[in-house]
């Protein structure tokens, strides 16, 4: 803080002062206000905060606030690391989150999509790590082929090393423009908006799974030097050693987002088997995977925002004789536009107990119907779990999926739980 | 395509460039509102680096960015199998990129007009502003009335030629112009309403269906219904 120009020094402590008020007074946690009040005062802080640091950037349609949380809690042995871990990913959020630890020399910062060449541009990070693009709410959202373009840009640039993963062909197209680069296979289960070359627009030949190449323009996927493997649980590390992971996280997309932090944490010089340890200990980040115990039943909380969030969640389900409780909003945070529910396949469903809930259910209720799985409409989960712990006295566990707002709300009817 | 000559065929055309959002419940609600009279269906998904067959009855196409969209428009025009199967006669239902792809011509991102399939008598370019939001429209009183309702999210403009009509009035959102909404020439059928148009609007759906097998026993009215009903309101006291 004290190598900060006065001026700088001033905007942050404004700004935290902000932040302070916003908490106190329950209008929100302070992060967005925080770094708004700031950039008045300072509109080039996040540059001069940025400074000195080595700062570590995550962006991805989905997992971005999970694997900002993995990569942090491995570079702890660092010292402190600044992060946003509130999820505030935009730069205001960035801002006060390094005001928060102005002598960190390490930092995490989980940045918006759209938002990702502005930051790169203001904060110059040491690393860059990029997961996974999808389609994502657009009604407000660009268009992600445009969106990988401009990564592309501003990575060609920038002397930032890229860690990405090599199975999505949109996220590895923008990380091939970057000079240094660390190539993950982390996977990638929807490929729904990867059939088409970035280059070119050619019909991608993608077998067998996960090698991807254009036969019109020749991009092809880029060798990686890290590897998920699934079906033993494992990471395989640069010189082909398979790392256990026996994450306290669920499904093959957490596998892939330890991978990419075991990357990066191998790029600040730590040891996977010095990391590890760190990424086991995470049960659940700001609500997500958490599990709330009411009526006697442990109600797992699974937030997915886009199809491909989806799929992902369908695929930890537990055994089918688990309910599961769907839950769809489209307020502004979530998209107005519900099409999406149309590109999701539910028919993986068709045996289990299913419940809708949320603003736009009727949504959900006929896009169900359309599938051929039996449901039932609900207006809160705590009447679903009661109701079902009267049928159904030996019943321990039920899942509930809810995309953003549906999520939040939720997770404020159990006391905002972690 | 095998020879299933009482079976409804559904050719879903390019869902590797141009499925943009939920394009799939066109598909998935023609067959099931099919199925429910008993009229048996298949369904086809047709890649762009394959040729487009012609012996379908009901012709999908879907939404799609910039890029896609020239290079949907452009493979379309050299296989020739969707022109050919339209005038033999089958139905065609394109939503948004899909729409201005079936016209006459239609803009790039920079608004240079570039050529449609040419089935439909419409041109699109470039508006000033991009509509996004819910939309609700007038049926055309010789297709039956009553409304439909759905999200666009584009920026075109389209305006119809002497040859086609429009589909519908603009109530809610903008559609063609801000006037009419989507527009329709014998059974070729175009649409701003993006995505699941045909889940919102099971009357829509029905009539693609009745246009190749007939009149349709009425069904019980189930979610389809609701959800139109909902959104009809929704977006009419928004």
């Amino acid at each position: 803080m004290s190598e900060l120009p006065l001026r700088a020094q001033l905007a942050s402590v404004l700004g935290k002062g902000a932040a302070s008020l916003s908490r106190a007074t329950g209008r929100g946690d302070g992060s967005v206000i925080g770094g708004r009040v700031a950039l008045k005062v300072e509109p080039d802080l996040l540059s001069k905060l940025a400074r000195g640091r080595r700062l570590a950037l995550v962006s991805a349609t989905n997992g971005k606030t999970t694997t900002t949380r993995l990569i942090t809690a491995a570079l702890r042995d660092l010292g402190e690391v600044a992060t946003n871990d509130q999820g505030a990913n935009m730069p205001t959020g960035h801002i006060t989150a390094l005001s928060r630890y102005p002598d960190a020399r390490v930092g995490v910062l989980e940045v918006d999509e759209k938002y990702l060449p502005q930051v790169i541009r203001d904060t110059k990070p040491a690393v860059t790590v990029l997961m996974n693009l999808s389609r994502d709410q657009m009604d407000r959202a660009s268009e992600i082929n445009l969106l990988a373009k401009k990564w592309r840009d501003v990575l060609r640039t920038s002397e930032t090393h890229v860690i990405a993963n090599a199975d999505d062909p949109l996220v590895a197209w923008a990380g091939l423009g970057a000079q240094h680069a660390t190539w993950v296979a982390g996977g990638q289960r929807w490929k729904e908006d990867s059939w088409c070359c970035p280059e070119c627009g050619g019909h991608l030949k993608r077998d067998p799974d996960p090698h991807w190449e254009c036969p019109e323009c020749g991009l092809r996927r880029p060798d990686a030097s890290w590897a998920v493997d699934n079906a033993s649980d494992s990471v395989i590390d640069p010189n082909g050693g398979a790392l256990r992971l026996d994450l306290g996280l669920p499904g093959d997309a957490n596998r892939s987002n330890a991978a990419i932090a075991l990357a990066t944490a191998a790029a600040y010089g730590i040891h996977p088997k010095q990391a590890l340890p760190r990424l086991r200990e995470i049960r659940s980040v700001a609500g997500r995977y958490t599990s709330v115990v009411t009526h006697g039943v442990e109600v797992r909380l699974l937030l997915s925002k886009n199809p491909a969030g989806w799929l992902e969640s369908f695929a930890v389900l537990g055994p089918p004789d688990v309910p599961v409780l769907l839950s769809v909003n489209a307020q502004i945070p979530d998209g107005k536009d519900t099409s999406w529910l149309w590109d999701v396949d539910y028919t993986v469903l068709r045996d289990r107990r299913v419940f809708v809930l949320g603003e736009r259910r009727t949504d959900l209720a006929l896009r169900l119907e359309t599938d051929g799985v039996a449901f039932e409409t609900a207006d809160r989960v705590d009447d679903v779990v009661a109701r079902l712990k009267g049928e159904r006295p030996d019943l321990t566990k039920v899942d509930v999926i809810a995309n953003y707002t549906a999520f939040q709300q939720i997770r404020a009817a159990y006391g905002r739980v972690q | 395509m095998t020879d299933t000559s009482s079976a409804l065929r559904i050719v879903w055309i390019y869902p590797d460039l141009l499925s943009t959002y939920g394009d799939q419940g066109n598909a998935l609600v023609l067959k099931r509102r099919a199925e429910l009279r008993g009229i048996r269906t298949e369904t086809v998904h047709v890649l762009s680096s394959d040729p487009v067959p012609t012996g379908g009855d009901v012709y999908l196409l879907g939404g799609g960015e910039d890029r896609p969209q020239i290079l949907a428009a452009q493979r379309l025009r050299a296989d020739g199998g969707l022109k050919r199967a339209a005038e033999a006669g089958a139905a065609v239902f394109a939503v948004c990129a899909g729409y201005q792809i079936i016209g006459e011509s239609f803009g790039d991102d920079a608004d240079n007009p570039l050529p449609g399939v040419g089935i439909l008598d419409v041109r699109s370019g470039r508006g000033e502003t991009r509509a996004v939001g819910e939309i609700v429209a007038a049926i055309a009183p010789e297709l039956g009335g009553g409304r439909i309702t759905g999200f666009e999210n584009h920026q075109g403009r389209t305006h119809i030629g002497p040859s086609a009509r429009p589909l519908s009035t603009t109530v809610v959102g903008i559609g063609n112009d801000g006037q009419t909404e989507g527009a329709y020439q014998g059974q070729v059928l175009g649409t701003y309403l993006h995505g699941p148009a045909l889940p919102r609007n099971p009357a829509l759906a029905d009539m693609l269906i009745s246009w190749r097998v007939g009149q349709l026993a009425p069904l019980e009215p189930s979610w389809g219904e609701r959800l139109h009903e909902e959104r009809l309101n929704a977006a009419l006291n928004a």
